[in-house]
C-alpha cells in the first residue's frame, strides 16, 4: 500500500482534540483579521458615500449611517456624466473582447495544434513581448496614431487588440494543448482542413478558456487608465477611470461625492466578478501553473 | 503515418519512427504561418516598429511640431545631469526593492494559511482577491481618502490610540511607505496563483517529512518552498516588470509630490512626453527603462538556477 493511499495523513491526525481546535481557532482569527483589513477600505468607501459631510468627519466613526443619505449619488452624476462614461467604457470593453477572442484563438491554434518549423522560435518571441514596457512603444505609437488621425477616438485602444494579445494567446495555447491530439488526427483523416478542425472541434471544446480570456480582457479594458489618458482627449469619449481622475482634480475634497463616484465606477466590475468567480479564479490559477 | 501502405513505408519507419509526409509538412508550415499571421502583423506594427522607432527618437530632439532633429547622444548625456531623472530612478528602485520582496512574503504567507485544512477557504480567497478587480483610479481615490491627514480613517484611528499620524501622502518620508501599503492591498492575484501552486504539492512529501520528525517550519522551508519555487519565480518576474512601470497610483494621488518624493520613473517619463513635449528625452528614458527591466529579469532568471526546483522533469 502506497503512502498516498492511507485514509487520512497521520500527521494531520496527531495532537489532542483540544489542541487542534485551538490551532484552528487561531488560524481563523488570523484570517478574519486579514479579511477585515482587505474588505474594510471598500466598506468605508460605500459608508462614506451614503453619509452627509459632517458625519464623514466624526470620531468615533459612524460605521453604518442611519438613515442612509443617498444625495451624494445624484450630485456626483450631475457634476460629471458618469453614465455616459460607463457607456463609453462598456463599448471599449465589448469591442476589445470581440477583438481578442477572434484573434487570440486563431493565433493560439497555430501555436498549439500545428507542427511547423518556426513555431517555437516565434512563440518565445511572443512571450518576450510581454516584457516590453508600455512606455517603450508609447511615444512612436502616439505619433503614428496622431498622423493617421486616430487620436481622440477609441481606435488606438481597440484596433491593436484585433491582432492578438500575448497573454491571452499564451493562456489559450496552454488550454488547446490539453485537448487530445487524436481528435484532430481523426478529423484530418476524414478530410477536414485545419480551419474546420479549429472551428468544429477545438473551439467548442474550449468555451471555458475563451470565457476566461473574454473576462480578463473586459476587466482590463474597464480598469485601463493609461491608454485612455493618452488617447481620449475629448471629454465625450471619457471612460469611468478617466472621468474619476478629472473629478479628483476638480472636486478634490468633497469626499462624499468622490466616494459615490468611485462606488459607481467599481460596482459593475465587482458584480461581474461575483457572477463569474469560478471562471476567473481558475483562469488565474492556470496562468501561473504552466508558465 | 498509417495512411500510407507498402514496403517503402516500412523501411522509412526504421529511420524515423513517426514520419509525416513531405506534402503535409509543407502544408503545415503554410497553415501555421497563416494561423498566426494576425499576431505577426500586430507584432511588426505595434511592437517591433515602435520599439525601433523609440530608439531612433531617443537620438533626436522632437516636440511633434517640428520634424525630429538629430542630436546624437545628447538626451542620454542630459540624463546624467538631470536631478529629477536620478530622483525618479531612485523612487522607482526604492518602490520595487521593497514592494516585490514584501508582497512575495505576504502573499505566500496568506496562501499558506489558506492552504491549511480550513473551512470557508473559497470565501477567504474571494475576499483577498476582491481589491484586485477594483479599478486602479477608484482605489487610488479611496486610499487618498483613507490617508487624508485631517479626516482620513487611518490617521483618525492612530490619533485615537495615541499615535500622531505621519501625514502619509503629504510627508516626504511616508509617501513611499503609504504607496507600498496600498500596493499590498492589491496582491490577490499572486495569492490565488500561490494557492493553486500549493495545492499541487503531493501530500506524501509532508507525510514522509513528518515521519522523519520535521517540524512545521522545517516542512515549509524544505518541502513547500522548493516545490512552489517555479511559481515564486513567475510571480517575482511579473512583480518586477509591473513595479518598474508603476504609474497610475502616483499620477492620481500625488502627481509626484511632495518635493518629487513619489515622482516615479514612469510618471516623469509621461510628463516629459506629454506635458513638456520632450519626446526625444522621453524616448531615451523609455529605452533605459526597457534595458533595466531586461537586466533585472535576466538577473532573476540566472539566480533561479540556484533556488528554483523543477522536480524530476528537467
Amino acid at each position: 500500500m502506497a503512502i498516498s493511499e492511507l485514509p487520512v495523513p497521520t500527521w494531520r491526525r496527531k495532537g489532542k482534540r483540544g489542541q487542534r481546535a485551538a490551532g484552528s481557532t487561531v488560524k481563523h482569527l488570523v484570517l478574519i483579521i486579514l479579511s477585515v483589513s482587505f474588505v474594510f477600505p471598500l466598506f468605508w468607501m460605500i459608508s462614506t458615500s451614503i453619509k452627509p459631510t459632517y458625519e464623514q468627519m466624526r470620531w468615533p466613526p459612524i460605521w453604518i449611517p442611519n438613515p442612509f443619505d443617498w444625495s451624494n449619488y445624484p450630485q456626483a452624476v450631475q457634476f460629471e456624466p458618469f453614465f455616459h462614461y460607463m457607456l463609453n467604457t462598456f463599448n471599449y470593453g465589448i469591442l476589445s473582447v470581440i477583438g481578442t477572442v477572434l484573434s487570440s484563438s486563431v493565433v493560439a491554434y497555430g501555436f498549439a495544434r500545428i507542427n511547423w518549423p518556426e513555431k517555437n522560435f516565434l512563440f518565445i518571441l511572443m512571450l518576450a513581448t510581454m516584457m516590453l514596457p508600455f512606455q517603450v512603444t508609447m511615444v512612436p505609437l502616439f505619433i503614428l496614431f496622431k498622423h493617421i488621425g486616430w487620436v481622440g477616438s477609441f481606435k488606438p485602444l481597440v484596433v491593436p487588440v484585433f491582432f492578438g494579445s500575448a497573454f491571452n494567446i499564451f493562456l489559450l495555447r496552454q488550454f488547446f494543448m490539453t485537448i487530445p491530439f487524436s481528435l484532430s488526427e481523426a478529423a484530418y483523416i476524414d478530410g477536414a482542413s485545419e480551419f474546420t478542425i479549429f472551428m468544429r472541434i477545438i473551439l467548442p471544446l474550449s468555451k471555458p478558456a475563451i470565457a476566461t480570456i473574454a473576462l480578463f480582457q473586459f476587466i482590463y479594458a474597464w480598469n485601463d487608465f493609461t491608454g485612455p489618458l493618452i488617447y481620449l482627449n475629448n471629454q465625450s469619449l471619457y471612460t469611468v477611470s478617466l472621468g474619476l481622475q478629472t473629478y479628483v482634480s476638480s472636486y478634490g475634497t468633497q469626499w462624499g461625492l468622490l466616494m459615490a463616484a468611485s462606488t459607481i465606477a467599481t460596482l459593475p466590475i465587482v458584480i461581474l466578478f461575483f457572477l463569474t468567480q469560478r471562471t476567473f479564479i481558475e483562469g488565474i490559477s492556470l496562468s501561473g501553473l504552466k508558465g | 503515418m498509417s495512411v500510407e501502405v507498402g514496403r517503402g513505408v516500412v523501411t522509412r519507419r526504421k529511420r524515423n519512427p513517426n514520419p509525416v509526409s513531405k506534402a503535409r509538412q509543407r502544408r503545415n508550415r503554410l497553415t501555421g504561418w497563416l494561423f498566426i499571421s494576425p499576431w505577426v502583423v500586430g507584432f511588426l506594427a505595434f511592437a517591433l516598429f515602435p520599439f525601433l522607432a523609440t530608439l531612433f527618437y531617443s537620438f533626436t530632439n522632437y516636440n511633434m511640431l517640428n520634424p525630429p532633429q538629430f542630436v546624437g547622444l545628447l538626451n542620454y548625456k542630459q540624463m546624467f545631469t538631470d536631478p529629477l531623472f536620478w530622483q525618479s530612478l531612485y523612487n522607482t528602485f526604492f518602490y520595487t526593492l521593497i514592494f516585490v520582496p514584501l508582497s512575495t512574503v505576504v502573499a505566500i504567507a496568506i496562501a499558506l494559511l489558506l492552504n491549511m485544512n480550513i473551512k470557508g477557504r473559497a470565501i477567504y480567497r474571494t475576499i483577498f482577491y476582491l481589491p484586485s478587480v477594483v479599478p486602479l483610479v477608484a482605489s487610488s481615490v479611496l486610499w487618498l481618502w483613507l490617508f487624508n491627514p485631517s479626516f482620513g480613517f487611518i490617521d483618525a484611528f492612530l490619533r485615537a490610540v495615541g499615535i500622531p499620524g505621519p501625514g502619509w501622502l503629504y510627508s516626504e518620508v511616508w509617501v513611499k511607505p503609504a504607496l507600498i501599503l496600498m500596493g499590498l492591498w492589491g496582491i490577490g492575484q499572486p495569492i490565488v496563483i500561490y494557492l493553486a501552486g500549493l495545492q499541487g504539492v503531493p501530500h506524501e512529501l509532508y507525510e514522509a517529512a513528518y515521519l522523519e520528525g520535521a517540524n512545521a517550519w522545517q516542512r515549509v522551508r524544505n518541502i513547500t518552498l522548493p516545490m512552489i519555487s517555479p511559481v515564486i519565480l513567475f510571480n517575482v518576474i511579473l512583480g518586477i516588470i509591473g513595479s518598474f512601470q508603476y504609474f497610475t497610483q502616483p499620477y492620481v494621488m500625488t502627481q509626484g509630490g511632495p518635493s518629487n518624493t513619489s515622482l516615479v520613473f514612469a510618471l516623469y517619463l509621461y510628463q516629459n512626453a506629454f506635458q513638456y513635449l520632450h519626446l526625444g528625452y522621453a524616448s531615451a528614458m523609455a529605452w533605459l527603462l526597457f534595458v533595466i527591466i531586461l537586466l533585472a529579469t535576466l538577473l532573476v532568471f540566472r539566480s533561479s538556477a540556484k533556488w528554483v526546483y523543477y522536480g524530476g522533469e528537467q
